[in-house]
C-alpha cells in the first residue's frame, strides 16, 4: 500500500485547526500542564519529594489526554460522516490515522515539554523524559484509536473511554500507596512510565520496563486491529 | 455495458432486516445527462445513491458505475466523483473556507478554486463563518461547493435544493447546468417536480420500491394526457375544452378573429399530476 504524504499532511493540518477550536479536547492538553505549574509553585510541604507533582501528573496526563482525545475525535468523525467523506476522497484509513495520530501526539508532546521544564530536567534527562512520555503517549493513542474505532458515536466513546482511562491514569497513583495494587499495576504501561520518570537521573531504563511498555503498545495495536476488522472506519 | 451508459443498475434489491426498500430496480443513466430520481420521502432515493456510489452493497443485483462494480471502486475513481449526500459531512467547528481547504489540499487544487466555488454557491460572504452556525440550506450549498470543486465527471446530488429560497435555488440550477455543459453526468434526487422538468433529460419515479415511470419529463406528461384536448380561456371569462379536431381549429380561429382568446393550453398534465395518478399520493 502506497501512502500519500499529501493526504497525511492535509488531515494533520485540518486536525491542528480543529483542536484549537474544540474546547473539550483542548482542555485535555492544557489542564494538566497548567495544574502542574500551579501546584509546583504553590504547594510546598515538609518531606515532599522534589517535583512530586511533575511525577504524579505526568503519568496521569499521558494516560488520559491522548486516549480520550483520539477516541473522541474518531468517534465524532464517524458520527458526523466527515470520515466517510474523507475515505471517499481517496484518503486511506492508514493515512487518516497517521495524520490525526501525529497531530494528537504533537499536542501531547507540547504539554510534555511543559512538564519537562517545570520538572527542571536538563540536557540528556530532558530528552529521556520526553522519550518516556512519547512511548506512553503512543500506547494511550492506540488504546484511544481502538475505542474510537469500536464506537458508533461520541456517547459510546465516552462511556467506553472513561473507565479505561481511569484504570491507566490512576493505577500508578494507587500503587504508590498499596503493595498489592503495585504488583498488578506493574503490567500496565502507565505504571512503567511512572517508574521510569521516578527513576530518571538515578537508574536507567531496565530491560523489564522497556519490554512491558513495548508489550503494552503491541497489545493496544492488537486491540485497534481487532476493532478495525470488526467495525472499520466507514 | 453500453459505452454511452455511465451507470447501469440491474435488478437491484435492497433489504433492511425484513423490510424491502428497493424491489428490483433496473435503470441506465447515459453519460453527460442530468438524471433525476423522484419519489416521496422514504422511497429509497438516498439508498439508491449509496448503492451506486459503493457505500452500500445491495442485497441483490448489480450496480456498474463507469463500467466498474460500484463496491469495487478505487480511490482514483472516487477522485473523479463529486458527492453531496443528505448528511453533508462537514466539520462543524471549522469555517467554510477551511472545510474546502482540506479538500483542496487532498486534491491538490489551487487556492483560487476555493473562492471560485464559494462564489458560485453564494457563500463568499460567509466563508469565515463556522459551519455549525450556518443554516441547513447553507450547509447544503457548501457541500455542493465541495462536490464540484475537483471538477468531477460524475456528480451525485441528494436533494440539492431542499430548503433553499427561489433565488438560491436558481443559482444552484445554473451551477448544475454549467456542470453538465462541461460534460459532467449528474444524478440528482428531488421532491421538486418543477426542478426535475426544468433540469433533467430523463427522470425515474420511484415508488414503493419500484420504478413506476421512466422517461423524458415532457414525454411522460404527454403519455398521461388522457383527454388530448385544448383548454382555452376567453376574455369574457368563459373557459372551454375543445377536442383536437377540425371543429376546434375553426372555433379557435373564430375566437382569434373576434379578439376573444386570452390563453390556450393543451390538457397534458404536469409531473405532479402524473405522480398523483400513479401513486394516489402527493409528493412530499
Ligand atoms: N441503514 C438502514 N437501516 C434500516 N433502514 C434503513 C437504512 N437506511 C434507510 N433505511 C430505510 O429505507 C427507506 C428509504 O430510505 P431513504 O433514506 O433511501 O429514503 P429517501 O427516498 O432518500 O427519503 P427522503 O426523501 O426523506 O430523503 C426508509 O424507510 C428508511 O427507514
Ligand atoms: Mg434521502
Amino acid at each position: 500500500m502506497v501512502m500519500k504524504m499529501r493526504n497525511i499532511k492535509a488531515v494533520f493540518l485540518k486536525q491542528v485547526k480543529d483542536i484549537f477550536k474544540n474546547k473539550t479536547i483542548l482542555v485535555q492538553f492544557v489542564m494538566f500542564p497548567m495544574l502542574v505549574i500551579i501546584m509546583e509553585n504553590v504547594v510546598a510541604m515538609e518531606g515532599m519529594p522534589e517535583h512530586f507533582f511533575v511525577r504524579m501528573f505526568s503519568f496521569m496526563y499521558i494516560g488520559m489526554a491522548p486516549l480520550i482525545s483520539m477516541a473522541a475525535i474518531l468517534a465524532e468523525e464517524k458520527e458526523e460522516c466527515t470520515l466517510k467523506m474523507l475515505l471517499m476522497s481517496d484518503v486511506k484509513p492508514a493515512e487518516y490515522l497517521l495524520g490525526t495520530g501525529s497531530c494528537v501526539l504533537s499536542a501531547c508532546m507540547a504539554g510534555a515539554c511543559v512538564f519537562g521544564i517545570v520538572g527542571e530536567y536538563e540536557g540528556k534527562a530532558f530528552f529521556s523524559f520526553l522519550l518516556i512520555m512519547a512511548a506512553g503517549a503512543a500506547a494511550s493513542l492506540l488504546v484511544g484509536a481502538a475505542i474510537g474505532t469500536w464506537s458508533r458515536n461520541q456517547m459510546m466513546a465516552t462511556s467506553l473511554g472513561v473507565p479505561v482511562m481511569l484504570v491507566f491514569a490512576f493505577l500508578p497513583m494507587l500503587s504508590m500507596f498499596n503493595e498489592t495494587i503495585a504488583r498488578i499495576a506493574k503490567i500496565t504501561y502507565s505504571e512503567q512510565i511512572s517508574v521510569l520518570i521516578g527513576g530518571l537521573g538515578q537508574s536507567g531504563a531496565g530491560a523489564e520496563n522497556v519490554i512491558i511498555i513495548l508489550l503494552n503498545i503491541a497489545a493496544a495495536f492488537g486491540c485497534f486491529v481487532l476493532a478495525y476488522r470488526r467495525c472499520g472506519l466507514g | 455495458m453500453k459505452a454511452d451508459n455511465m451507470i447501469e443498475l440491474t435488478d437491484i434489491v435492497q433489504r433492511f432486516g425484513d423490510k424491502e426498500v428497493l424491489k428490483g430496480i433496473t435503470l441506465q443513466i447515459k453519460a453527460g445527462e442530468i438524471f433525476g430520481l423522484l419519489g416521496p420521502s422514504g422511497a429509497g432515493k438516498t439508498t439508491l445513491i449509496k448503492i451506486v456510489t459503493g457505500q452500500l452493497r445491495p442485497t441483490k443485483g448489480s450496480a456498474l458505475t463507469n463500467g466498474t462494480p460500484a463496491v469495487e471502486m478505487t480511490g482514483a475513481m472516487y477522485r473523479r466523483i463529486g458527492m453531496m449526500m443528505d448528511i453533508p459531512g462537514l466539520y462543524g467547528r471549522l469555517n467554510c473556507y477551511d472545510n474546502l481547504k482540506l479538500y483542496a489540499r487532498l486534491y491538490d487544487i489551487p487556492e483560487k478554486r476555493i473562492y471560485e466555488v464559494l462564489e458560485k454557491v453564494g457563500l463568499s460572504d460567509a466563508r469565515r463563518c463556522p459551519v455549525e452556525k450556518l443554516s441547513k440550506g447553507m450547509k447544503g450549498r457548501l457541500a455542493l461547493a465541495r462536490a464540484v470543486m475537483n471538477e468531477p465527471t460524475l456528480l451525485f446530488l441528494d436533494e440539492p435544493t431542499s430548503g433553499l429560497d427561489p433565488a438560491a435555488t436558481r443559482r444552484i440550477h445554473e451551477l448544475i447546468l454549467e456542470e453538465q455543459a462541461k460534460g459532467t453526468t449528474v444524478f440528482l434526487t428531488t421532491h421538486n417536480m418543477t426542478e426535475a422538468e426544468k433540469l433533467c433529460r430523463h427522470i425515474a419515479l420511484l415508488y414503493d420500491g419500484n420504478v413506476v415511470e421512466y422517461g423524458e419529463p415532457k414525454e411522460i406528461c404527454r403519455r398521461y394526457d388522457h383527454k388530448r384536448k385544448l383548454k382555452i380561456r376567453l376574455y369574457d371569462g368563459r373557459c372551454l375544452e375543445l377536442g383536437n379536431d377540425k371543429d376546434a381549429a375553426e372555433a379557435v380561429g373564430e375566437y382569434l378573429k373576434q379578439e376573444l382568446l386570452e390563453t390556450i393550453h393543451s390538457t397534458e398534465p404536469n409531473l405532479e399530476t402524473v405522480f398523483m395518478e400513479l401513486t394516489g399520493k402527493e409528493l412530499v
